[in-house]
């Protein structure tokens, strides 16, 4: 084990570095150009064996990764923004025929306006995608998720998107443990593909036409695969656990099992949302955090179980879902809870295109709460914060 | 037909070759009939066929093969003896 100081860009292709993959096909895209940049030079420099394809567009670097992947390659990419939204026709390729690529998201605003900084708006909008993805809060998870997105994606084989705030941790430089290369060889281990397409002794088809006929029964195989990725998640990060001491769940508490009021938020929030917790509680109000880090396949008995004693929930969404009522992860925890739970759920779409989010803010969040745990009386269940 | 636990992931083909086992004869709306007396085995149906559907045997056709014949109907427009007829399918 090593202690290193690097952002989070650096840190992807650190762990890409040590994963060595068989080939990554990538294109660059702020903020998150600094990881393939970077990766790029490792290859350059002969530590690693991968092939490095530079594509001319994210439609293509996608397209590569997925014939790469069907060729039975280990493969890596990362994207951000107006990236993955190019990437649009192609993302959905991956997940049903079960090809197990992984792409880091340095999550990024959509334009327009035009606006280069953090919201989820990117990924968001991939969430019917079929990747499995998963949010880190900082540097450290950045290069953790990375690692077990791996064996993630092996294990489940279905793509992967690990994703974290763009600028905010891709930029940001941070006390960093990396494990030894060894450790992260043995931990993923050897990738042996089920049917590789350079298997020449025994020639598969991928991506024929599929009529009305048969193509439900492949979607059904796709839902039972996502089914099944939830356990993987968890199993995975019990391992790693071992290698690294470091545990990874689909999310995790802070003083929420004693908890009135709750925040729920997604990446770098939950650092912001824990001073904020820390500074209810020295004024005796019981406030807790529940940070979620898989968002697919949607964790929905561990929240159950998490928000059991929480009589109000504050759902934190840095994107918003126009026309819907609430953003998508509040929508998605509304739906979990309906029937299961008797708190009061509302949404807070903050930090779009960057806006900062700070502790006074959460605070607030957790006065608003407060008072409707304390009258029952909710005045918007959907409400801007920090909006002018 | 079969369930979505008994066929391979993702509409893979596994089975190289397999497409012999689509008959695509089932899409035809009208059938090719050939006259015996008219033919002159010029093959020109068989070189036009786009499906293979025309069967050579000793250099004179021997049938039609309705299992994989669409009912395109190049055939009857290209012969020149105008021995083959378009039927509807019932």
């Amino acid at each position: 084990m090593k202690v290193l100081g690097m952002n989070g860009d650096t840190a992807v292709a650190y762990a890409m570095k040590q994963i060595n993959p068989d080939v990554v096909a990538g294109y660059p895209i702020t903020p998150q150009t600094i990881a393939i940049e970077k990766f790029s030079e490792y290859v350059a420099d002969g530590e690693v064996d991968t092939e490095f394809v530079a594509t001319e567009s994210e439609h293509s670097a996608m397209s590569a990764c997925i014939g790469a992947s069907a060729a039975g390659g280990r493969v890596i990419t990362s994207t951000a923004s107006a990236g993955l939204a190019f990437m649009w026709e192609v993302l959905y390729i991956p997940a049903p025929l079960r090809l197990p690529i992984v792409m880091n998201v340095m999550n990024r605003a959509l334009s327009a306006p035009i606006n280069i900084h953090c919201d989820h708006s990117d990924s968001m909008g991939a969430r019917d995608s079929g990747w499995i993805q998963i949010h880190g809060e900082n540097v450290q998870e950045g290069y953790d998720n990375l690692i077990q997105a791996v064996k993630i994606a092996e294990k489940a084989r279905l793509p992967v998107m690990p994703c974290f705030d763009g600028f905010i941790v891709s930029h940001a430089v941070e006390r960093l443990e990396v494990l030894d290369d060894k450790n992260v060889k043995d931990f993923i281990g050897i990738y042996k593909p089920k049917h590789p397409l350079l298997d020449i002794k025994h020639p598969i088809t991928y991506g024929p036409f599929d009529l009305y006929d048969y193509y439900m029964e492949h979607k059904r195989q796709q839902h039972e695969a996502m089914e099944n990725a939830l356990k993987i998640v968890k199993d995975v990060g019990k391992e790693y656990m071992k290698i690294s001491g470091r545990n990874y769940d689909t999310l995790s508490k802070y003083k929420l099992d004693d908890a009135d009021i709750a925040v729920i938020a997604l990446g770098s929030t939950a650092g912001t949302a824990r001073v904020a917790v820390d500074n209810m509680r020295e004024k005796g109000i019981n406030a807790g955090l529940l940070k979620l880090r898989l968002f697919r396949p949607f964790p929905r008995e561990d929240i159950i179980n998490a928000l059991k004693n929480v009589k109000v929930v504050a759902v934190m969404d840095r994107s918003d879902s126009f026309g819907s009522f609430g953003a998508p992860l509040f929508s998605e925890v509304r739906s979990a809870l309906f029937r299961k739970s008797n708190a009061e759920i509302v949404n807070y779409i903050y930090g779009l295109g960057g806006r900062d989010i700070t502790v006074k803010d959460i605070e607030g969040v957790f006065k608003d709460i407060k008072e409707i745990s304390k009258t029952g009386k909710v005045k918007n269940y959907v409400s801007y914060l920090g909006v002018r | 037909m079969k369930g979505w636990k008994e066929i391979p992931e993702g509409g893979l083909i596994l089975e190289p070759g397999n497409s012999i086992g689509y008959k695509t004869g089932s899409w035809r709306s009208q059938k090719p009939i050939r006259n015996e007396e008219k033919c002159s085995h010029c093959l020109i149906c068989w070189a036009y066929c786009p499906d293979s559907a025309i069967i050579v045997e000793n250099k004179k056709i021997k049938e039609i093969d309705y299992n994989y014949c669409k009912g395109c109907g190049i055939c009857a427009n290209e012969c020149p003896k105008k021995a083959i007829n378009m039927e509807e399918e019932k």
